[in-house]
């Protein structure tokens, strides 16, 4: 069953051809790594993916709880839908406690209004009370609880590339996007990140799509992987066919695979 | 859990005793009507620092109309008690409403603008407002509106303090304040998180907009008489200095700022030579050496500690629901 179908998407800025004409199916359950050189268009992918970018031409479907199409697509709704992301350069509430930068990943599930919130009815001690046992919940897994206290900018980098994983995880995503997880990580901190995401994938039952520079992640836990060159999709394959693949070692894994 | 509701009431009887005992001291003539008027000042302003503070502290948008919303408030609650004779406490939450609905036109068009822009956007609103009520004769114009009743008391500055730090309070540490926050944190991670952002800055210039109206009104029906010019452009940069003279993003702070900033410019009234050049190097030295203001992002201790108690209750209410 497939998740997510791209149509001939294509994106310009201006004279700049970002996005070429991509057509591509993502399966359920799969860890989709996404590769390509600088500038070959992966992020601008995520962002027409979550709706901060409308796309030139082409259509998105996403077929979640329920089927989405590109003009549903709202930077703001794209969690509601239930597809979260997380970022290349990380954005945390950094002047945030952990905990609360957990609890806005509960935002979409709060219901109580306002009125609620002034006068302190039943609602909201329920609503508050339980987003608080699932947000510890979380952070136990994540082994960030005794850390909950702490605002965001005071975590160690490996941490903060977990809170802000696990904060995408509380809105309960059925896709998930991840921007260069492992970028600005250690040989051991890749390790630790790649079990972290095969494990994500087993316990919370997802689809995931990574961008990543750091073969040996990619090459190791990804189901399939596309590759990008200059906004085209220049091959899409296993992690095996991908690493034989004549347009990609001339593209971007030449050197790589020389070495080797 | 007895911790929780024993500061809870202690925090309470000491508000009572504060409020008694002021009240006392008015009736028999020890705090004179010099004294009063300034602590109806120093009341106003404290409404006006906290509701600011929501807006530019805690979500982050920079605003410089602040005082055109007191403006509205002012002569709304003016209006409908001086011409209309309807009682205080309806003027005081239609002030507000006023306030709120311009909030809320005025923010949908200028809060997709960003820092610089957007203070910009809201100085300008200021100044129509203020320039609106100059040419109206119906409010007096430039001269300004006459015989307004005093309604304003030490009763209604201390319930309107107390209602709005704690209704500004009790949003922040609900979920829709905490996307406030998220917002000023960093917008497009708050709304890949599913805040609407736009809807949540509106909300949080209606909700600051409400409380200067009611301010507007609090001073409206206590000095008898507004004029269009006491609204101005300096009005809203005064407020807007409390803020970050108490702290940007703490409640606290902005009472205390409010609450010594009046204390201060009341003790140089003295030398009204130097008022200003001191005023202004006290605020001079406080932003260099504490560039955060005087409490930064902190809340007092009991703050602190009832909220982990509170959040310790709930926990409970919450397994026992289950």
């Amino acid at each position: 069953m497939w998740v997510l179908s791209v149509n001939s998407l294509s994106k310009n800025f201006g004279g700049i051809k970002a996005i070429r004409n991509i057509n591509v199916n993502i399966e359920k359950g799969n860890i989709i790594g996404l590769i390509g050189p600088n500038g070959a268009g992966k992020t601008t992918f995520f962002n027409l993916l979550t709706g901060i970018y409308s796309p030139t031409s082409g259509e998105i479907t996403y077929n979640l709880d329920s089927k989405i199409r590109t003009k549903d697509l709202k930077p703001h709704k794209i969690v509601h839908y239930g597809i979260a992301r997380t970022f290349q350069n990380i954005r945390l509430f950094k002047d945030m406690t952990v905990l609360d930068n957990i609890l806005i990943g509960f935002h979409n599930r709060f219901k109580y209004g306002i009125g609620s919130a002034f006068l302190r009815l039943p609602s909201y001690y329920k609503a508050e009370a339980n987003a608080y046992e699932n947000a510890l919940e979380l952070l136990e897994k994540f082994n960030l609880l005794d850390k909950k206290d702490e605002l965001a900018k005071n975590l160690p980098y490996g941490d903060q590339r977990k809170l802000e994983i696990a904060r995408a995880l509380a809105a309960k995503p059925k896709l998930l996007l991840l921007d260069e997880p492992a970028a600005g990580m250690n040989p051991i901190e890749t390790k630790e990140l790649r079990e972290l995401i095969n494990w994500i994938r087993e316990a919370f039952d997802l689809t995931i799509i990574l961008i990543e520079h750091d073969m040996s992640l990619v090459m190791n836990i990804c189901d399939e992987v596309l590759v990008f060159d200059y906004g085209n999709l220049v091959a899409q394959g296993t992690p095996e066919e991908i690493q034989n693949d004549e347009r990609v070692i001339k593209a971007y894994l030449g050197e790589e695979v020389e070495e080797c | 859990m007895m911790n929780k509701v024993n500061k809870k009431i202690l925090l309470g009887v000491i508000l009572f005793a504060f409020y008694i005992l002021v009240q006392v001291l008015i009736n028999t003539g020890i705090i004179d009507s010099y004294y009063e008027l300034n602590l109806v000042i120093i009341g106003i302003n404290i409404i006006l620092a906290v509701s600011l503070n929501l807006i530019t502290g805690f979500t982050g948008q920079f605003s410089l109309g602040h005082a055109a919303f007191m403006s509205m408030g002012a002569y709304t609650s003016a209006i409908l008690t001086a011409k209309f004779n309807q009682p205080f406490i309806l003027a005081l939450l239609l002030s507000g409403v006023v306030a709120s609905v311009a909030g809320i036109l005025i923010g949908i068009p200028t809060l997709r603008l960003k820092g610089d822009y957007l203070a910009i956007a809201t100085l300008g609103f200021g100044e129509i407002v203020r320039v609106i009520a100059i040419n109206t004769d119906y409010i007096g114009g430039a001269i300004g509106f006459n015989d307004i009743p005093r309604y304003t008391n030490w009763t209604w500055i201390f319930a309107s303090v107390l209602v709005t730090i704690l209704l500004i309070k009790r949003f922040l540490n609900s979920y829709h304040g905490r996307a406030c926050i998220a917002i000023r944190e960093d917008e497009i991670a708050a709304e890949s998180m599913g805040v609407n952002t736009t809807y949540y800055k509106v909300l949080a210039f209606a909700i600051g907009a409400f409380f200067a109206g009611t301010a507007g009104s609090l001073y409206a029906n206590y000095f008898y008489f507004i004029k269009p010019d006491s609204f101005g452009f300096m009005k809203s940069i005064d407020i807007l200095v409390i803020v970050v003279f108490g702290g940007i993003g703490s409640i606290l702070g902005s009472v205390i700022g409010a609450i010594s900033l009046s204390i201060i410019s009341l003790f140089l009234q003295g030398i009204p030579e130097l008022r200003m050049v001191i005023y202004s190097v006290i605020l001079f030295v406080i932003m260099v050496y504490r560039h955060k203001g005087i409490l930064g992002k902190r809340e007092f201790k009991i703050f602190k500690s009832r909220k982990k108690n509170r959040k310790k209750v709930e926990f409970n209410v919450g397994a026992i629901s289950k």
